[in-house]
């Protein structure tokens, strides 16, 4: 757009709807339109700026699609090997334990290649938040099974859908920290909506606000859609997401104070 | 001065202990010292044995076929090391529990009832000082102020009240250590 | 003023060593015959000490991704483990190489290959020197061959790991891990300061302050140009490495008409077996890499000038012959003696074996 075409009139303090958050780079987003990356990305961004932190955060990018997430938020990151996240994590809050310190990781790199990182670092009780992408599936190798493929789920390693006999369960591996003692706040949300965008960005607030108070472990499971590797539209991958993985990955707090939600 | 030896006995009878004892006691004149535990397994109960040098020069290899002195507190060590004192060298050894007594006319032999005499004066638990001490009657390569002082260092502060029984074993094994066959000089 | 003497075993001493070198963290997992080194540590409390971070990791996987982790804050951070336990940390090795990062691991060799012995050995040398895990690229290797030179190389192990952003890697034995000898101890040197932190590693992940840009700690580079300069540059440090930072040490070579080349607990054997020879007439010296990689060439290049034959003696079956003779081109008679498995060779036997290999042979 040509800046002689824009009304200089409208751009004032007042009529701003939204401004990119100044923890995100001007560098362009490799994530496919319609991704929950890229809306978590900005999420994570503006809780940053709001809770005024970017000098006192230090973030871990995954294996996955998410694995240049360092381009994108303007803080010192580190890319880690696949599924080694929270191991990183330990390191750099004990040494630093002033700082603010987060994963963010998708579901094979959490829920399979790391489980044990993620469950040994869940139950000593680390003081880092891990926001953790659930699509169901392998993003960045091109659509594979993933532990948290649903059963009956097409992928290209479960052409004929999973088959539970043959390739085990999906695994909840949430639920799973959730019952750890290190755990403290451990929540499962979405971004496929404006209201549960907000839902999330509060729930990733409160998950860095509690690092303040070294109470354990703060984990924040957020589902996405992944439509190029469902092979839908955005909007199909959005609605088969509501139909098919809330009822198995029910969305809502699983853990809050250290004490388990009832259902 | 270089002076090899080889300790060996059960595992529990102090062996390693005693080593590091002597080691400790070589470092307080200035001297270079190395303790090479067998390790592993065959510790938990089973035969243990130390190879400890004193040297005035760098100690080369730390682990060695023969020896200049063997101590023997078991049956199953007096078959493996009797055959590896040098000639000329000691053998040192506690008869309790010994059905084959050593045979060579090459090596001076020397026998201390270290066991039997731990249990009349009652310090089973350092019965291995004793055995240090008839040792350092034969070959006195420390002296008795760099015994004590090696004690202090390698014993946790929490022991340190039971230095003086330790040099009570010590003193004793000085006294009650008998020849078996001593070569001509 | 006298330093204080202590009697510590090979392992007692690299922890010892840790907290008197101003370690800001160990993350470690229990494998004998290395355990002594996180017991150690755990017992003397280094947290109240100088504030050094300890932590018992869930595998050798976690403790080098933990090493990654701290390593990229610019922390002073280490892990040690025995050889089954240092191939589970290959991958992470390769991630730090590539991602130009200082940090210590500490390889305490048994037996293998597999689940192995736990007695001594020396047969991961070719894991230690060639790189270990994916990609090109190298590892600072030095070889301890004295319970002093334990606690001395995990200093001198940090300076060179610093100087060159390159991971060092102290390849010992459980010999020397479990043997004990005389240690001089120096004065503890403070932790570095957060201040010291940016100033000596700029390039850390401390946290992103107004006015500068976000450092990023990565081994990722898409672009294969990019990832191809990124290369160059690292073999750019090796050739700097290997001119200026070979470590030796030589005996008897001065009318020595053989030699042995041997490394850590080997070249104390054949420091024994050089007596045994000599008091027969035989004239042999020997020299011992401290340096494993960058490997001496040329004092190897200089020893093989001078000598009839060259016996190379390792715990293994016959690795580091390989660089010998690289480097020697077949200009001298290089042979190799080993045992392996957990068997430590005799004196005697490495005598014999220069008599039978090198001058009868």
């Amino acid at each position: 757009m040509e800046t002689g075409t824009v009304n200089s009139d409208i751009i004032r303090e007042e009529n701003l709807v939204y401004r990119k958050s100044r923890v995100l780079t001007d560098n362009i987003m490799h994530y496919c339109p319609g991704c929950g990356h890229g809306t978590t990305h900005r999420i994570i961004a503006e809780v940053i700026e709001e809770l005024d932190i970017q000098e006192e955060v230090i973030g871990i990018a995954p294996v996955g699609c998410s694995v240049l997430a360092y381009n994108y938020l303007d803080i010192d990151m580190q890319e880690a090997a696949h599924g080694r996240a929270p191991a990183l994590a330990t390191a750099i809050k004990r040494l630093m334990p002033s700082k603010y310190v987060f994963t963010y990781q998708g579901d094979g790199d959490l829920a399979a290649i790391g489980t044990s990182e993620t469950i040994h670092s869940a139950n000593r009780g680390e003081n880092i938040t891990i926001v953790f992408i659930n699509n169901g599936i392998y993003g960045m190798t091109g659509g594979q099974m993933a532990p948290t493929t649903l059963e009956g789920m097409k992928s290209s390693t479960s052409p004929y859908g999973r088959e539970v006999s043959l390739m085990g369960h999906p695994l909840k591996i949430t639920d799973l920290v959730a019952r750890l003692p290190g755990s403290y706040f451990v929540t499962r949300q979405a971004v496929h909506t404006p209201a549960n965008v907000r839902k999330t960005k509060k729930a990733i607030r409160t998950a860095f606000e509690l690092q303040r108070e070294k109470k354990g472990m703060t984990f924040v499971e957020v589902l996405s859609n992944c439509n190029s590797g469902w092979k839908m539209t955005p909007v199909q991958a959005n609605k088969w997401m509501v139909e098919n993985m809330f009822p198995f990955f029910p969305l809502g707090d699983i853990k809050v104070n250290g004490e388990l939600v009832s259902k | 001065m270089t002076e090899e030896i080889i300790i060996a006995g059960f595992g529990g009878q102090g062996v390693l202990s005693m080593g590091k004892i002597l080691a400790y006691s070589g470092i307080m004149q200035d001297q270079e010292v190395s303790w090479m535990p067998s390790y592993g397994p065959e510790m938990r109960g089973g035969t243990a044995n130390v190879t400890v040098i004193l040297s005035d020069e760098r100690i080369s290899s730390p682990i060695l076929t023969s020896y200049d002195t063997a101590i023997i507190l078991n049956q199953q060590s007096m078959d493996k090391f009797e055959p590896t004192v040098k000639p000329g060298g000691l053998l040192l050894y506690d008869p309790n529990g010994i059905l084959r007594h050593p045979e060579r006319k090459d090596i001076n032999i020397y026998r201390i009832n270290a066991n039997q005499e731990a249990v009349r004066i009652g310090l089973t638990k350092i019965f291995n000082m004793i055995v240090l001490g008839g040792f350092l009657s034969i070959k006195p390569l420390v002296k008795f102020e760099n015994v004590i002082l090696g004690l202090k260092k390698s014993l946790p502060d929490r022991y340190h009240h039971l230095i003086p029984d330790n040099e009570k074993a010590i003193r004793r094994g000085f006294e009650i250590v008998e020849p078996v066959n001593v070569l001509n000089r | 003023m006298k330093k204080e003497l202590r009697l510590m075993k090979g392992n007692e001493a690299i922890a010892e060593a840790a907290i008197r070198a101003g370690c800001d963290g160990y993350f470690g997992y229990p494998i004998t015959p290395q355990s002594e080194v996180l017991e150690y540590l755990m017992a003397e409390k280094p947290h109240e000490r100088t504030g050094m971070v300890v932590l018992q990791a869930e595998s050798e996987v976690a403790s080098i991704n933990m090493v990654y982790g701290g390593a990229a804050c610019g922390k002073k951070v280490m892990t040690s483990s025995s050889s089954p336990g240092i191939s589970l940390m290959q991958e992470g090795l390769s991630y730090i190489a590539g991602a130009e990062l200082p940090c210590l691991v500490v390889n305490v060799v048994r037996g293998g290959p597999g689940l192995g012995t736990i007695q001594p050995s020396q047969s991961d040398y070719f894991q230690a020197v060639k790189g270990g895990g994916h990609g090109d690229y190298k590892l600072i290797v030095l070889a301890p061959s004295s319970v002093q030179e334990m606690y001395d190389f995990v200093g001198l192990a940090f300076e060179l790991a610093f100087k060159y952003r390159n991971p060092a890697m102290i390849l010992s034995d459980g010999a020397i891990g479990q043997m004990m000898e005389k240690v001089e101890l120096d004065d503890p040197r403070p932790r570095w300061t957060d201040e010291e932190i940016v100033r000596i590693s700029p390039w850390a992940t401390t946290g992103k302050p107004a006015g500068r840009e976000r450092n990023i700690i990565t081994s990722l580079e898409l672009d294969p140009a990019k990832q191809e300069k990124l290369n160059l540059k690292l073999q750019e440090k090796y050739r700097k490495l290997e001119k200026e930072e070979q470590r030796f040490e030589k005996f008897f070579c001065d009318d020595a008409e053989y030699a042995f080349m041997a490394f850590g607990t080997s070249s104390r054997i054949c420091l024994k077996a050089i007596q045994l020879a000599r008091a027969k007439g035989i004239r042999v010296g020997m020299l011992r890499p401290i340096t494993l990689y960058p490997f001496p060439v040329d004092a190897v290049k200089e020893m093989a000038g001078k000598v009839r034959g060259i016996l190379v003696v390792e715990m293994n079956a016959g690795q580091m012959i390989e660089d010998v003779r690289m480097i020697v081109e077949g200009k001298v008679k290089v042979e190799h003696y080993g045992r392996f498995g957990g068997i430590i060779p005799s004196p005697e036997e490495v005598e014999l074996a220069l008599e039978q290999i090198i001058i009868g042979g």
